[in-house]
């Protein structure tokens, strides 16, 4: 079953393409990155995945459903991440995924249920009273995860979910998400700039300048490269001719 | 949709009362807006008014006033909640567009009348002696008014992506409408084009309303006024829904 389907996708602004003619899709289950330097298209791609921005020409269905035509029936099938975190400071965290519940339409025992589960399965039971403003960078992040999990979602998708994460807690989150796929069977779709985020992924795409250049698991670029040993950073130089620092 | 709704309308009653300064600003303003402004400037328009106390034709007016500032201002949290990134994440979320307006609406519009009603608690100081019933009429043109000029503040903040140009719209509007209410000075001593604009302005019917309900004074025909207002609702509400709705290109 295919989660995600991107087909000839294109976005402009003013001039500037910023996607041209992307299509590739992911299977329901699978851990896919987009890898790419930042200016490279992820972001415009994040956003139109999660129907925040309209394509200019080109589709992008989820589970079946076009996110252009049908956007409040993708919006029920997707959990959104954002590079920031959209949590309220001013409200605890118990209050931040209550709210969340509500915009899914949970409401109950249901929703008591299923932030009981959330807090415990992200370790925020005993800080689910203390506002989200007084918490660490990654706790906040976790609460985010707890909050956009809450509803099920079948296919989550996330942007640069560690910028702003110390390594301890960016190599908690990327198990978390590995958990979540292998457990749950929630495709992820995250878009990245850090090689060591690409590589735990089911397949990686690498973005180059809006267009898609390799795709496929991390074990097989490796492989189609040659050089000694290469890495995942060595396959991205080797399609765009460029480091991805640059 | 309701709890949508209801969550967006709890989130910002919460966050308002959680902040001090917020809730201190709420309680000083009407009473400086109304005593010392009332005071200061009484002697000067008590002619041009034709009433004998200044403070208390001015009494509708400030409470006009606090309505316009506490709705129209609450929507500055649409900026806020953009830059900090929680907006995108109610946008992503499949809540009904237009619950998402209500909700921000809503909280706007309770803030306005928590203002209004401890504003409210100055009466007997202001000479007028209002019946309960006119209090709670007058209330309920309170959150009408208020429901109306969030909706206004939201059309306003909604394309805009710094709060600095929303302040500086903000008083574009915000000053001459009040102006032109009919809550400082009355339409009767004003020239003709002025008269047109204030006929022209939503915010006129409302200070007719609270005027008539408050102070006694004669006014048109109210629920002509109240069905104005109703009406400039329902416009501003809808426009921010067609704002809201549509993705950014």
């Amino acid at each position: 079953m295919t989660a995600l389907e991107v087909t000839d996708l294109q976005h402009r602004y003013g001039e500037r393409e910023s996607l041209r003619g992307l299509s590739f899709s992911v299977a329901a289950g699978d851990l896919f990155a987009l890898l790419g330097p930042n200016g490279g298209g992820k972001t415009t791609l994040f956003k139109i995945i999660s129907t925040l921005m309209a394509p200019t020409s080109g589709a992008v269905e989820v589970f079946g459903i076009d996110v252009a035509r049908q956007p409040a029936e993708a919006r029920r099938r997707l959990g959104v991440v954002f590079q920031s975190a959209a949590v309220d400071p001013w409200l605890t965290v118990l209050e931040n995924l209550r709210h969340h519940g509500y915009l899914y339409g949970l409401s109950g025992a249901p929703l008591g249920r299923g932030i009981e589960r959330a807090l415990e399965r992200f370790g925020l039971t005993p800080r689910a009273g203390d506002r989200v403003g007084t918490l660490s960078g990654g706790l906040r992040r976790r609460v985010e995860l707890a909050k956009v999990l809450l509803p099920e979602p079948p296919l989550l998708v996330l942007d640069e979910p560690s910028s702003g994460l110390d390594p301890t807690a960016r190599r908690e989150l990327l198990q978390e998400l590995r958990r979540l796929c292998e457990d749950a069977g929630t495709t992820i779709v995250l878009t990245t700039h850090l090689i060591e985020e690409a590589a735990v992924a089911d397949r990686v795409g690498i973005l180059h300048e809006g267009q898609l250049v390799a795709i496929g698991a991390p074990g097989d670029l490796v492989a189609n490269v040659p050089a000694g040993q290469p890495t995942l950073n060595d396959v991205f130089t080797h399609h765009t001719g460029t480091g991805l620092s640059s | 949709m309701i709890l949508a709704t209801y969550s967006l309308w709890l989130r910002d009653v919460l966050r308002f009362l959680r902040q001090p300064s917020r809730v201190i600003g709420a309680l000083l303003t009407p009473v400086i807006f109304w005593f010392v402004i009332g005071s200061g400037l009484g002697s000067s328009f008590q002619t041009a008014t034709g009433e004998t106390g200044f403070l208390r034709y001015y009494f509708p007016g400030s409470l006009a006033l606090i309505v316009l500032f506490t709705a129209l201002f609450s929507t500055i949290s649409i900026i806020e909640d953009r830059q900090e990134g929680f907006l995108q994440g109610v946008l992503a979320s499949p809540a009904p567009r237009a619950a998402i307006v209500l909700g921000k609406a809503l909280g706007g519009t309770t803030l306005a009348v928590i203002n209004g009603l401890v504003f409210m608690l100055l009466l007997p100081f202001s000479g007028l002696s209002p019946g309960v019933g006119e209090v709670g009429a007058a209330m309920a043109c309170v959150a009408l008014l208020g429901l109306a000029l969030s909706g206004l503040g939201i059309m306003i903040a909604w394309p805009m992506r710094s709060a600095q140009g929303f302040h500086g719209i903000m008083n574009a509007v915000l000053v001459p409408m009040w102006l032109l209410s009919g809550a400082l000075f009355p339409a009767s001593g004003a020239s003709g084009w002025v008269q047109t604009l204030m006929r022209l302005n939503p915010l006129t019917p409302a200070v007719d309303i609270l005027r008539a309900l408050l102070t006694g004074a004669p006014a048109g025909n109210v629920a002509t006024a109240a069905g104005t207002l109703a009406v400039f609702a329902l416009i501003t509400l809808s426009i921010s829904t067609l704002l809201v709705s549509r993705p950014s290109q």
